[in-house]
């Protein structure tokens, strides 16, 4: 499966951003092949309406099937991620993606 | 008759001006007071009138039925405001992010999104003594301003006759402040005389160059500062037409909830000079 | 790197005049920005000198090139506010009006329409009386977007803070609920809230821990010109409480507020009253933050 983080920046040991919509980044992990991609989220928390559903547009681009972020996604943004079949799980808030992940998958975060 | 009360920097007096002049005003000349500050609307903090009517403001925005539906995505690209997206089997719209432009549902080639009604917010009207008051609320959470404050500064012409209107407007110089002054005859600016005061009023005044409406100042708490304002203005052959004095007991007053002008002589006689301004400047039709 | 944001609800509370004594208070590990954009005057107490400028590129016109235009008036038909008229024997753009929807471009039969970015305001990078790198802009008149100039200029403070190693940035946030406050809020780690003890400013104080709670971030207020209406500032006082919000100050009403401004100087510099009682709210913050 391809799971999203929401994060301040790149890698592991990145810190888990609380926001989606203006995340900073967006880290994306394959866990088929373990691999890692970062994607600079900047250009669209510039904009000041609609960046929830263009990030969520984003992680439906990339075929995310599950997002972990903190806080969770604003309404709009949350009415795109549910309508594409992707599962949200939020709690990670201060958490590195490298614990965000563990936590996922000891289903220690709030779905 | 439509003045509206405007000003570059907040927190200068255009409620307080706004509420004073136009009740002092309804009692001799039929008034309507009109809040377009449909964000943060203050007028009914201080005109504590009976509710005579109320209606729900909408805007139209785009509905889609799934029925006819290609799934052609031309809505999606057609939307300069991404209001309008496809995603997997669905066509989401967002209510708040939508212009109302009507481009997608014209364009649509099954007409799969007709225009609907949603709703921004309400537009309600009192009566305090023999004053009108209109009012335009803003629901938490519609982002924009606009198109209600349009409907609200429509609201008095479609239900009272020769009536002077008198405008609280919102702050600032972005698009909700102009839109409010638009289709005024006369704008009448609220600052102090203060750095911020007269800073903000430069802003200000370029705005209503450029829209090539007709404006006046009036300075309120007139005494603290300095007399830089009054500079500017002479030199830019700004109308000052009062000043009120600034007064502790005033913003006692204010801080209750209270109207001043039938507590203080002297904001009365400033009020005077603003009507008299009215009369001679040959506005009154 | 901690952001604080302050914000006030109504307008005229004291918002820039504290923000400005915070910058003066704050160590030299901090960056300022003012995100105050529709009427920003924090730069006329800290006398920025500026190190570089770019504009603001933001809202769209449309244009029709009249070597296309066959003058079919099908930008009138379509134009839901009232952008296009005929004037002059020419279908002519209001530009007052015009929307950037892009109807008219998307129909043109002559595709004679195309929609051109304006130039909006400008964004500022400077260097302050008080040695700290100052964010800043303006927003020209009349320009929607203000939640976005908001935004830029936070990532560039943003930028630099993380460059540079910065532990605070302080920013000036807007008046208001609307688009531009929530912009300035977004990211933040502590809010400042600066009320009077008014009915306006009360009702507005209370519309706006409705819009911060949303976004779960700490906040503490100040009350200014608390002796104006001691009963309705001890009633804010009881609601801060409930809400469990640090009262960080309670300032009175004094004129040293104008007399710094006219002296282009920070209420801190010119007061040893109010700089005592905004000292100790800046260190109730710092170790809020900290802690």
């Amino acid at each position: 499966m391809k799971i999203a983080f929401t994060t301040k920046g790149e890698g592991w040991d990145a810190v888990i951003d609380p926001r989606f919509g203006r995340t900073e980044f967006l880290v994306i992990l394959d866990e088929e092949s373990g691999k890692l991609e970062a994607i600079d989220n900047s250009s669209v928390s510039e904009h000041a309406h609609g960046a929830g559903p263009m990030t969520a547009q984003l992680i439906i681009e990339k075929d995310v099937q599950i997002l972990v972020t903190g806080n969770g996604p604003g309404g709009n943004a949350e009415r795109v991620i549910s309508t594409a079949g992707i599962k949200t799980f939020t709690g990670a808030g201060d958490m590195t993606v490298k614990q965000a992940y563990e936590a996922y998958k000891e289903n220690r975060l709030i779905s | 008759m439509k003045i509206a009360i405007a000003s570059g920097k907040g927190g200068t007096g255009k409620t307080f001006l706004s509420t004073n002049w136009a009740a002092y005003m309804s009692e001799t000349t039929p008034t309507v007071l009109v809040d377009l500050d449909v964000e943060e609307p203050n007028s009914g903090l201080f005109i504590k009138g009976d509710l005579l009517y109320s209606e729900t403001a909408y805007k139209q925005v785009p509905d889609w039925q799934k029925t006819n539906c290609s799934m052609c995505g031309k809505c999606q690209s057609v939307c300069n405001y991404h209001a309008v997206l496809k995603v997997k089997d669905a066509i989401l719209v967002f209510p708040e992010l939508c212009h109302s432009c009507y481009a997608c549902s014209e364009l649509c080639p099954t007409d799969s999104l007709p225009m609907k009604k949603n709703r921004i917010g309400v537009i309600s009207h009192y009566k305090f003594n023999k004053l009108d008051y209109v009012e335009g609320r803003l629901d938490i959470g519609q982002e924009q301003a606009v198109p209600l404050i349009s409907q609200t500064n429509d609201f008095p012409a479609k239900h009272l006759q020769n009536v002077i209107s008198i405008c609280d407007c919102p702050p600032g110089t972005a698009c909700p402040a102009i839109e409010s002054v638009k289709d005024a005859d006369l704008v009448i600016l609220t600052t102090e005389p203060t750095p911020f005061g007269l800073h903000d009023l430069k802003l200000m005044v370029k705005s209503l160059v450029i829209l090539k409406k007709k404006f006046a100042v009036v300075v309120n708490k007139w005494g603290v500062g300095n007399e830089d304002v009054l500079k500017y203005c002479g030199s830019m052959n700004i109308a000052v037409i009062a000043k009120i004095q600034n007064d502790r007991r005033i913003a006692e007053e204010y801080s209750k909830g209270n109207l001043v002008y039938n507590k203080f002589d002297f904001v009365r006689s400033e009020l005077d000079k603003i009507n008299n301004y009215i009369l001679n400047s040959g506005e009154s039709k | 790197m901690k952001e604080i944001v302050i914000i006030s609800g109504k307008g005229g509370t004291g918002k820039t005049s504290i923000t400005a004594s915070f910058a003066y208070l704050s160590g030299e590990n901090t960056v300022l920005a003012d995100c105050d954009v529709d009427a920003s005057d924090l730069h006329l107490l800290l006398k920025p000198e500026t190190i570089s400028e770019e504009d603001f590129l933001s809202s769209y016109l449309a244009v029709i090139d009249y070597n296309k235009c066959r003058d079919c008036g099908k930008c009138f038909e379509v134009c839901r506010f009232k952008a296009v008229s005929f004037d002059n024997e020419k279908f002519v753009i209001n530009s007052q009006n015009c929307e950037g929807c892009g109807y008219c471009a998307n129909i043109c039969p002559a595709k004679a329409i195309s929609l051109k970015i304006q130039n909006d305001g400008k964004l500022y990078i400077s260097k302050t009386r008080l040695n700290k790198t100052f964010f800043h802009a303006e927003l020209g008149p009349g320009a929607e977007n203000s939640g976005k100039l908001v935004a830029k200029v936070k990532k560039n403070a943003k930028k630099y803070a993380r460059e540079n190693n910065l532990e605070i940035m302080l920013v000036d946030g807007s008046p208001g609920i609307g688009c531009p406050v929530i912009s300035s809020l977004s990211g933040a780690n502590y809010v400042v809230l600066v009320t009077e003890p008014t009915v306006s400013g009360s009702h507005d104080l209370k519309r706006v821990i409705e819009l911060v709670q949303k976004f779960k971030i700490k906040m503490g207020c100040i009350i200014n010109k608390a002796d104006i209406n001691t009963a309705l500032a001890d009633e804010i006082k009881t609601f801060l409480k409930d809400q469990n919000i640090e009262l960080l100050a309670e300032l009175p009403c004094d004129d040293v507020f104008t007399e710094a401004m006219i002296a282009e100087k920070t209420v801190a510099e010119v007061s040893s009253e109010m700089s005592g009682k905004l000292s100790q709210a800046w260190n109730e913050i710092i170790n809020s933050i900290r802690g």
